[in-house]
């Protein structure tokens, strides 16, 4: 007799095992397909953008409200205090940046002069909220509250606070989804700001949780980069815009190898507490063939 | 077709839950998996086949929204339900031992796999690190929210049956 019985007056019903293993192989048909094209992504990501990102855009905006309200109670004497401070640095600061105008309009007529596109000057930029964090604790990505809708793309770069954050690597139409620098399955091409010499810094659940990422793979024959110095992304990365600050070394190593160098660094964004992000809406532009790999 | 729209309710409270507001009181960046108390209880609750399939529908939509592959944690989950559906025949609404067990059990075999797949193979081999910083601090975390979470469930499934039954009786 077959194994799907139907018998008279009775709803048609599969045995446990069967539909279990209907669902393994939808599964394993979902996860093949998904390596290779996105054509089940996008419709998914389309229809649950629409039910679920309302819902997570409210909630995360009221979360916010009473996370800002409590800590407002709180920290109102210290920001009286910080207040008067900032009043002082603006003051100072405004002096400087006056400086800096006048050193940047000298930079421009001279940049005009050795006819020196102006390379890294403004990217575009849009801003976005955070709606909803990744729950699944080990990789480190969270939805945007912007999409495709808004001009987003996959692999455009996303800041905050003056350092790179991560990038996109997921759209739907009214949301994205963004994979941190942090998160264990990233790597990111960079240089050093002092001498230019390439390294890729990885992110590193283990290590997260003393606030640091890795970095190897750094080649300073001239033993001239010390901690402290700043790590931005490079030149010759396929996804990542050159000279978005990463951060800053915080221990450095020579490797057994006694070519290269590795060690830790202090990312220069606070990951802790990101509500808000840029995203960069341009994107690094590639020769035709550069398609396969992050980095 | 009621506990069809429940169930998917059911499923997106917990995900927007999970996602969005846990966030917020994360405890050392650990978040409690709310899907695998809403997977792991209706698998022993009601069976096999519905475990099977809110499993799946669960990992799914965290697939969509934060997964790298597709379906990866949708089959994890569907596994979930499935063996949890095995202690259906023993499962008693008035006991509350056998479901925390089953959903200990299950957040741990969980955080056992993906460890596996997800660094594992990747050469990440200090289990022990990653057992103590996330796979025990998830279930420890898991577990207080299912005190509040699971009795929830039961009084919906159990509202559920009741109506079932009594629209079954009436045809009768």
């Amino acid at each position: 007799m077959s194994p799907v019985v139907k018998r008279k007056g009775e709803r048609f019903t599969l045995p446990g095992k069967y539909l279990l293993f209907i669902l393994t192989a939808v599964c394993i048909i979902l996860m093949l397909l998904s390596f290779g094209t996105n054509v089940f992504e996008k419709p998914l990501n389309t229809a649950l953008g629409y039910v679920v990102i309302p819902f997570q855009t409210g909630i995360s905006k009221a979360g916010e409200w009473m996370a800002n309200r409590s800590e407002e109670l709180v920290q109102i004497k210290e920001l009286l205090n910080e207040n008067e401070n900032l009043k002082a640095q603006v003051a100072a600061l405004t002096e400087e940046n006056t400086l800096l105008q006048q050193d940047k309009y000298e930079l421009n007529q001279l940049r005009a002069l050795v006819e020196l596109d102006e390379r890294y000057g403004e990217y575009k930029k849009t801003g976005a909220r955070i709606i909803a964090r990744d729950s699944g604790n080990w990789y480190s990505s969270f939805d945007i509250d912007k999409g495709s809708n808004d001009g987003i793309a996959e692999d455009m770069n996303v800041i905050a606070g003056g350092g790179l954050v991560g990038r996109v690597t997921a759209v739907g139409p009214n949301w994205a989804r963004v994979t941190a620098i942090i998160s264990d399955n990233s790597n990111v091409s960079a240089q050093t700001l002092v001498s230019g010499d390439n390294l890729i810094v990885s992110g590193d659940l283990k290590m997260m949780a003393d606030g640091v990422i890795v970095f190897s793979k750094l080649v300073d024959s001239k033993d001239v980069v010390v901690e402290g110095d700043k790590i931005v992304t490079s030149d010759i990365s396929d996804k990542y815009l050159p000279n978005i600050l990463i951060g800053y070394i915080h221990t450095i190593n020579r490797d057994n190898n006694n070519l290269t160098k590795s060690g830790l660094i202090t990312p220069a964004v606070d990951f802790e507490h990101l509500s808000e992000v840029l995203v960069i809406t341009d994107l690094k532009q590639v020769t035709e063939k550069e398609t396969e790999d992050d980095e | 077709m009621l506990r069809k729209i429940t169930v998917v309710c059911l499923i997106l409270i917990c995900f927007l839950l999970e996602s969005s507001v846990f966030g917020h009181f994360a405890m050392a960046g650990i978040v409690p998996k709310l899907m695998i108390i809403l997977t792991s209880s209706f698998g022993f609750m009601r069976g096999e086949e519905e475990g099977m399939m809110i499993g799946f529908l669960c990992g799914l939509i965290s697939d969509v929204f934060f997964g790298d592959v597709l379906g990866f944690y949708a089959l994890i989950y569907t596994y979930i339900g499935y063996t949890n559906g095995k202690f259906s025949r023993i499962f008693y609404p008035e006991d509350i031992k056998l479901p925390i067990a089953l959903i200990i059990v299950s957040d741990l075999s969980c955080g056992v796999v993906c460890y596996i797949l997800l660094f594992l193979l990747r050469g990440k081999f200090d289990f022990l690190y990653y057992f103590r910083g996330v796979i025990l601090p998830e279930a420890l975390y898991t577990i207080i929210v299912t005190v509040f979470l699971y009795p929830a469930i039961l009084k919906i499934n159990q509202l559920l049956e009741k109506r079932e039954k009594g629209s079954v009786q009436k045809f009768v």
